[in-house]
């Protein structure tokens, strides 16, 4: 299991990161807040939680599509902030991005070869037959065959367009793949195939993921940690079956308990915690705690504080006053009081 | 027609005109729905779960499309040949639908309590201040809180759980006998479907009311179904109760499904079994056994000619369309991941 091998290469490092988005004259949407957290080379961090959490907003910050509010991201140990000229091409280079919608995603007017070797041209990777070559080899990679190279993405299934996306990532060699839900948009039997498809890739060229995806058994399926998100917060991070095994958090409790299970013995049996009411505007989210209006275990302590981001068990992180001990001693002493 | 069963739908053909010809939606669905019973219909995209549904509804836009043939027989009627008029007292009052969409499935001019009124007023002809009444007890059954207050909104001052519950009431209101659930809930965060469909589960107990559910996500199915219809591109393959389905699948493409999704509940040590290729396309539907191409067990009898559809033998009703059931066919095995997966 993973937890046993130390995975010390840092491959990525997420530091108390914020984007907050400006709303008409005094309005803001506090998507992402505080968030930290660190990707190890080679593995596959999965990132949770449901609409408006913040997922792909942190997604997005780290590959630089939005500029971080405040924090700093770290990749290979260099700060990904004010990167120029050189140093931001090959950062471009070495992080790529897979998108949700296959049908959005891709030019409708370029050939498929063209959007493929888009990413040789800007970088200057490949000219002529090279280039040819490569875009042949890419397609293979991932399932399609050299004939497909001059047809146009609406000649294409969903699942196929997903592997045209996957392999335009691919083409500039990338060390690290932010895969953004690229399987929601798909069938079921679509799905396994191209996660299956990623998870060969991770093998045979030692890529790191950061796969965000609100499905979580798929996400539990092909990430070694997970993080759980929710209103533009972490609130836990753990290994993938640990997580599913021992949920700290009252929120990660909830989430597992509310995904249904392909086998009608199990759901008989299940209890299943039902949240009430919905997740509540970022634009004022509740103080202190976040989670605290929906949560079944809330105590005094959360409306007056934010939990603190703290390691419980080895690789184990929940922010939450039920395993801080002051926050337990306080509780306390507003009960007796 | 047998007593308790309330809708039954025979060999419906439904196809649609378009300019690279015919697309044949639907070929030969039968499947009932008995009183009380909740009956999910399962499949991909375009395997034609949504069009059968709203061809009993009769929701399918004429021209281009059509029913070809079949009958969908409904407390004695055929509804396929109802006129259009008399449909109109049906829909909403004995057979109503809600929606994957909540916010373009609602009118977004109408309060939520006038959207319920209407077919209060329309079908049970009931004064304005008993229709209120009556809205205001149904939103207070989905679960609004302080519906006297919500009873005045629109659509977009509520969130889509919320549009989902209110979509509920209107459907309800009239007490129809037979619901039909189109992907109620896959526009739905995970933790807002637990909360929908435990409503649903509760409604069911408490009202009675006959549900077909449509939708791609087993999970739901195993949560809420009594009975399952398995369609593949126009066609039913598989249907059985829920148990038969989920612990003893007969259809390849069953296994398929199942391979196909990760469990929550059960370590990573497997890997998971995708269907590989893509459906066929249905303006060419295949002469014969249209899961043939992407099937691993497929023989030369499937390529030729669609199977006929048997009854597993020592089941109630778990029919299965497939040529492995044929005595002379050799005898294949699910999967170990199918069927090993029942027990934790």
């Amino acid at each position: 299991m993973s937890v046993a091998e130390p995975k010390v290469e840092k491959i990525l490092e997420v530091k108390q990161v914020k984007k907050h988005f400006k709303m008409g004259r005094n309005q803001v949407v506090q998507a992402v807040d505080n968030i930290s957290f660190d990707v190890y080379k080679g593995e596959t961090l999965g990132l949770v939680g449901e609409s408006g959490c913040g997922k792909s907003t942190i997604g997005r910050t780290i590959i630089r599509l939005y500029e971080a509010t405040d924090g700093e991201v770290r990749f290979k140990g260099q700060t990904t902030k004010n990167l120029k000229g050189k140093d931001l091409k090959k950062f471009n280079r070495e992080m790529q991005m897979i998108f949700q919608d296959p049908y959005a995603s891709l030019n409708p007017r370029m050939t498929v070869g063209d959007i493929i070797a888009e990413g040789l041209d800007i970088h200057g990777l490949a000219k002529g037959k090279e280039r040819r070559e490569k875009v042949v080899e890419l397609l293979k990679t991932v399932g399609l065959n050299e004939e497909h190279a001059d047809r146009f993405p609406h000649e294409f299934s969903g699942g196929q367009r997903q592997r045209i996306g996957i392999a335009r990532a691919l083409a500039v060699d990338p060390d690290f793949i932010i895969a953004d839900e690229p399987i929601s948009a798909l069938d079921v039997s679509i799905q396994a195939q191209v996660v299956n498809l990623m998870k060969k890739l991770q093998k045979e060229k030692g890529l790191t993921y950061l796969f965000i995806a609100h499905d979580l058994s798929m996400v539990k399926y092909i990430s070694d940690r997970v993080g759980v998100m929710y209103l533009g917060n972490l609130v836990e991070l753990a290994d993938s079956q640990e997580l599913y095994d021992n949920p700290l958090h009252p929120y990660t409790e909830a989430l597992l308990s509310a995904v249904p299970i392909p086998d009608p013995d199990v759901e008989q049996r299940r209890e299943r915690i039902i949240l009430k009411g919905d997740v509540p505007s970022p634009i004022d989210p509740p103080s202190g705690c976040r989670f605290r209006t929906r949560c079944p275990k809330v105590m005094d302590v959360c409306a007056q504080e934010v939990p603190k981001w703290q390691e419980v068990r080895p690789m184990h992180w929940v922010a939450c006053h039920l395993y801080q001990e002051e926050s337990l001693k306080k509780e306390e002493a507003n009960k007796t009081r | 027609m047998e007593k308790d069963k309330i809708l039954e739908v025979n060999d419906l053909h439904v196809s649609f005109k378009t300019y690279n010809g015919e697309v044949q939606a639907v070929r030969s669905v039968s499947f009932d729905v008995k009183k009380g019973e909740t009956v999910a219909i399962v499949g991909e995209s375009g395997c034609g779960k949504s069009v059968t549904s709203q061809s009993i509804m009769r929701l399918i836009p004429e021209p281009p499309g059509w029913i070809k043939s079949g009958e969908v027989l409904f407390d004695g009627k055929d509804l396929t040949k109802v006129s259009e008029k008399e449909m109109e007292g049906i829909r909403g009052k004995d057979i109503a639908m809600i929606f994957q969409d909540p916010m373009t499935s609602l009118n977004p001019t109408m309060t939520v309590g006038k959207q319920i009124m209407e077919g209060l007023v329309k079908h049970q002809n009931m004064g304005k201040a008993q229709a209120k009444e009556r809205a205001l007890e149904m939103l207070r059954l989905v679960g609004i809180p302080s519906p006297e207050r919500r009873i005045n909104q629109y659509p977009h001052q509520f969130s889509g759980g919320m549009r989902q519950r209110a979509m509920i009431a209107i459907a309800l209101a009239c007490a129809p006998q037979l619901l039909i659930a189109d992907e109620p809930t896959t526009a739905l965060d995970v933790t807002i479907q637990a909360q929908i469909l435990d409503l649903m589960n509760d409604l069911k107990e408490r009202l009675g009311t006959s549900i077909i559910l449509i939708t791609h996500d087993l999970g739901v199915v195993a949560d809420v179904a009594d009975r399952v219809v398995v369609m593949y591109a126009g066609k039913v393959i598989e249907s059985g109760t829920v148990e038969e389905i989920f612990h003893r699948p007969r259809h390849p493409y069953t296994w398929g499904l199942m391979g196909s999704m990760p469990r929550l509940d059960l370590t990573r040590d497997k890997e998971l079994s995708p269907i590989t290729g893509t459906p066929p396309d249905l303006l060419s539907p295949p002469k014969g056994c249209p899961f043939a191409a992407r099937c691993k067990h497929a023989m030369k009898v499937c390529q030729r000619e669609m199977p006929e559809t048997t009854q597993v033998r020592g089941s109630g009703s778990h029919k299965v369309n497939c040529w492995l059931e044929h005595p002379m066919a050799p005898a294949v095995e699910p999967p170990a991941e199918v069927v090993g997966g029942g027990s934790k």
